[in-house]
């Protein structure tokens, strides 16, 4: 294979890998940034592919190929409402948001099972057949050279995820909306002050993270996994929180060190198609990511520090 | 007096309302809640065996629980206890293989070995926390992945020849017992679960009565007044990672060398760590609460599994109600606060 | 007084009684609050000072954000005085004392205890030296809130005997003697296994001059001792202060309340940008010449020792 080649099926793995991270990851972004915790990235990656896996079987034949985009609408609602009772745990329950996290993880798993099973009367669905697949994009794909490595057999959602990064990058950093999320986020009473209403900001944070979690959780059944059991979502959700801290919670930066994470694990999927690497034994590519990420982490990040109020519930009054 | 009560009713509060928003479920969709129970409690208790294998569940859970509840003293989140369960696992099925020896030193260096390698593996996060300051959550997250693969590719190429498992550990490193499973109609309980709570009065012991104690959780509540009073912030968070990934160690040992007797291939993560979690909250982190909570999440899942054969209810329902039980516990302020307006009708 | 017509008295929980503001004076509200006669200069015998207990020489030490907050500072406290520091915030004083205790690295100079260097020692070594440090943040340094009053005051001696042996506790050590000096540095608390959280500041900063000054430090360090506490609470802390003073101590003081400096001190060092830029005797100064070095004009008749 020659060079060309070899990058451009490295691209195009990494990103189709990398697009439900991106989503989930900018989630979390929103989300801590306004000052909530949330562990419960991977319960909302879970319900989101639940829902999506679900509604693509049961109206694939009403919306014929449009079906997975619907159903991403779908699961970004169902990510919402499940976000919803983080929020409410968080902000007006003042729980331990890490803790509250943890629940939305087990609660996230424990239903959409429950469900498939009241569904179908089995433990995992069956496969879809209409989903996501890498496909050329028009004219840009045939710019030489350029064109075979980054708009070849490129799923349309990656491009989405770039779309949706920048949209947030934008948003919070460009935006009134984003100053008083941030600010609630590093200083929630000096925002209170102001007049910002600190609750409600949190809950269109949450809210927001729970859309795009849903949405990675969606995108990722429909495109990789095709079907929903209780291994579909194996950690995903952890990574992309890895991605988010990794970022050092900037969109930006965030969906940076996601598509570093879909590179390093397609390197194990292709590794064997690449005559560099097919001599490595499997374990190292499969340990890459995060051994690279925990160097990264050690030697070139340094400090990473969240927003300042994350974690902590906002009780008006004190100090 | 009164403090102690809310202290204990929040948990107990939890697990009642976690059990009535499951019984709702059930109804809504179509369930008996009554046969479900029922069920569940047939499932866990209804005779010896279930009741060994609940007691046999519950082991590991408490090992998880003790590792998530003690780094949580020292105010750290120890999400690393899957990896370090898998490499105690491994270490320790590794000693029970390699060696000839007499049991009286074969078991305990099985266990130890355990210890050792989950302790390693809590080190690293803890070293790079104190030091470097980077975020537990993240590098615990990694090494849990990387143990995954690391001990898969082990059983596959090192350890064995290419197969999924491992041979069984040898007689003399065995936690089996005959005399457990005499009693308990041949459930798979072993003489782990003595371990468990012998575990759990070292991790007692250790917080409360020890000067390391009193600097750990001096550590966790305030860093600033511990460096100002002299002690190393450092070593102790150190020190903290490694023995909590110690007891994860140790509970991995408990698969490898008494459920299983051998290791073979994971396709993914068992679960015990993050529940583990689960359990160091419902136990408001604390040694005997983590010993009670491990024996309903023990209760739970092994009884769970005898739902959907009496009374026709999945046993994910279960998963639903545990996660609803965490929900109140971390609302617990919300609990606290009913509880008072309570009281204070009655005063009125 | 200043700015209410009317004034209500709280004591321990109950109304005493309200005044209008033209009936009454400072030292008649005082003692409405306390209970009983309360002096607003503290009585205190002339000190006699003795050899140097502190010497810093040439101490430069960096911020948080690494810019210079000492610069080539020299002070010398001696024992049976009190030397206050008094200056704006932020000249340094804080880097000062954290480089002194230990919780601070310095760049450059040198710290002696009674002779001894002790630069560039961890905290629990400066401790050990003979220094007692009554913290400025009593809730960030001072206590361990979530911890009872009782154990809060073994936080630097819990590893010694008889509070520990062998690495295990002796709590019921730990508690004798707290509750001795909760009895005698009259803590309000209404039990030594209370939270040190549910204390009130006042009895919180008592609790911790109680455990620094019994362990009988040949330096005492005093950063804002008496930082929003009320003239009971002043007064009692002075007073031990004072004690520990005229029972040979070398106590270094630093506040910015002006009052308590010219109170309480034998010497007044002025510092200013991390430097001490003047030493005066509170008796030959005035709170105006005070102001105007703390503000960094230099004194006209040149430096005092």
């Amino acid at each position: 294979m020659d060079t060309v080649t070899i990058i451009a099926l490295i691209v195009s793995s990494s990103l189709f890998a990398a697009t439900p991270l991106i989503f989930t990851a900018l989630g979390g972004v929103f989300s801590e940034k306004s000052g909530v915790v949330n562990i419960g990235l991977e319960g909302l990656m879970i319900i989101g592919a639940f829902t999506a896996i679900v509604f693509n079987l049961t109206f694939v034949d009403t919306f014929g190929s449009m079906t997975p985009w619907i159903a991403l609408l779908a699961a970004m609602l169902a990510g919402g409402l499940l976000s919803l009772l983080h929020g409410v745990a968080s902000i007006a329950f003042r729980a331990d948001q890490v803790v509250s996290g943890v629940a939305i993880n087990f609660l996230a798993l424990g239903l959409s099972l429950f469900l498939v099973k009241m569904f179908y009367d089995k433990g995992q669905t069956d496969m879809i057949d209409t989903r996501f697949i890498k496909k050329d994009i028009p004219f840009l794909s045939d710019i030489p050279v350029i064109g075979d490595i980054f708009f070849s057999n490129i799923a349309r959602p990656t491009i989405w995820a770039f779309v949706i990064a920048f949209v947030a990058w934008f948003v919070l950093y460009k935006t009134p909306f984003g100053l008083r999320l941030r600010s609630v986020g590093e200083h929630p009473m000096a925002a209170d002050t102001m007049g910002v209403n600190v609750a409600k900001i949190r809950y269109v944070a949450v809210f927001i993270s729970g859309l795009l979690g849903g949405l990675g959780g969606a995108v990722y059944a429909q495109s990789i996994s095709l079907d929903f059991s209780h291994s579909t979502i194996t950690g995903q959700g952890f990574m992309a929180l890895a991605a988010m801290i990794f970022g050092k919670w900037h969109p930006l930066g965030a969906m940076g060190a996601a598509i570093f994470f879909g590179f390093a694990q397609s390197l194990s999927i292709v590794g064997s198609s690449i005559p560099f690497l097919e001599n490595v034994p499997a374990v190292y590519l499969l340990i890459a990511p995060y051994v690279l990420t925990i160097l990264a982490l050690a030697g070139f990040i340094g400090r990473a520090d969240a927003p300042k109020a994350s974690g902590t519930p906002y009780i008006k009054g004190s100090r | 007096m009164s403090k102690n009560w809310t202290v204990l009713a929040v948990p107990v509060i939890s697990v009642l309302l976690g059990l009535v928003a499951g019984a709702i479920i059930m109804l809504v969709s179509g369930n008996n809640p009554v046969a479900g129970y029922t069920a569940l409690w047939n499932g866990a208790f209804g005779d010896s065996f279930y009741t060994g294998e609940t007691l046999r569940q519950m082991t590991p859970y408490v090992f998880a629980g003790l590792a998530v509840a003690f780094a949580f003293r020292t105010g750290l989140f120890n999400i690393g206890v899957e990896g370090q369960l898998l490499v105690g696992w491994l270490v320790s099925v590794w000693v029970g293989l390699a060696f000839e020896l007499p049991t009286i030193i074969h078991l305990p260096l099985a266990i130890l070995a355990g210890a050792a390698a989950g302790a390693f593996w809590g080190f690293i996060p803890g070293f790079l926390k104190a030091r470097l300051h980077v975020h537990e959550v993240i590098v615990t997250i990694m090494m849990n992945y990387t143990a995954l693969h690391v001990t898969n590719y082990f059983i596959r190429d090192v350890i064995s020849d290419g197969s999924d498992a491992t041979d069984p550990v040898k007689e003399t490193a065995s936690l089996q017992s005959e005399f457990l499973q005499s009693i308990t109609d041949f459930s798979s309980l072993h003489n782990g679960i003595y371990l468990a709570i012998i575990a759990a009065a070292i991790m007692w012991f250790m917080l409360e009565k020890t000067t390391l104690g009193y600097e750990l959780r001096a550590v966790g509540y305030n860093q600033h007044a511990s460096e100002y009073a002299g002690m190393s912030v450092n070593r102790n968070i150190i020190l903290s990672m490694v023995i909590s990934g110690a007891f994860a160690g140790v509970g991995g040992a408990m698969q490898g060398l008494g459920t299983f007797g051998n290791m073979f291939i994971n396709s993914g993560f068992s679960g015990i760590g993050f529940d583990g979690i689960a359990v160091a909250l419902l136990g408001g982190n604390t040694a005997i609460g983590v010993v009670l909570a491990a024996l309903l999440f023990g209760a739970l899942k092994v009884g769970s599994l005898n739902m959907p054969i009496e009374s026709g209810v999945p046993n994910e329902l279960v998963e639903i109600v545990i996660a609803l039980i965490i929900f109140f516990v971390a609302s617990s302020y919300m609990i606290t606060w009913l509880l008072g307006r309570f009281k204070k009708k009655e005063a009125k | 007084m200043e700015v209410c017509d009317r004034v209500t008295v709280i004591r321990k929980g109950k109304g005493i009684g309200s005044v209008n503001v033209p009936d009454t004076n400072p030292n008649h509200l005082a003692s409405l609050m306390v209970g009983r006669d309360v002096t607003f200069t503290t009585q205190k015998n002339e000190a006699v000072p003795a050899q140097n207990v502190l010497e810093v020489r040439d101490l430069s030490v960096n911020d948080s954000r690494g810019v210079q907050a000492v610069r080539g500072l020299n002070l010398d406290v001696r024992a049976g005085e009190i030397v206050g520091i008094c200056g704006v915030d932020g000249n340094g004083q804080t880097e000062l004392i954290e480089s002194i205790t230990g919780l601070r690295k310095a760049t450059g100079g040198t710290i002696s205890l009674n002779g001894k260097n002790i630069s560039g020692f961890k905290p629990r070594k400066v401790t050990e030296s003979g220094v007692g440090h009554i913290p400025q943040d009593r809730h960030k340094h001072g206590l361990v809130l979530d911890y009872p009053i009782g154990t809060n005051m073994v936080l630097q001696t819990y590893y010694q005997k008889p509070f520990s042996k062998a690495g295990i506790m002796n709590y019921k050590e730990v508690y004798k003697k707290a509750s001795t000096l909760i009895k005698e540095f009259d803590v309000r608390t209404p039990s030594e296994t209370t939270l040190a959280r549910a204390l009130s500041g006042g009895n919180q900063q008592k609790a911790i001059i109680g455990r620094e000054v019994d362990r009988d430090p040949d330096l005492l360090i005093a950063a804002q001792p008496t930082r929003g506490l009320d003239v009971g609470a002043i007064e009692f802390i002075h007073r031990r202060l004072i004690e520990q003073r005229d029972n040979g101590k070398a106590v270094l003081l630093l506040s910015f309340e002006l009052d308590e400096i010219m109170n309480v001190s034998d010497r007044i060092a002025v510092i200013y940008e991390g430097q001490i830029v003047a030493v005066v005797n509170p008796k030959e100064t005035t709170e105006q010449e005070l102001g105007l070095l703390m503000a960094g004009s230099t004194k006209g008749a040149g430096d005092r020792v």
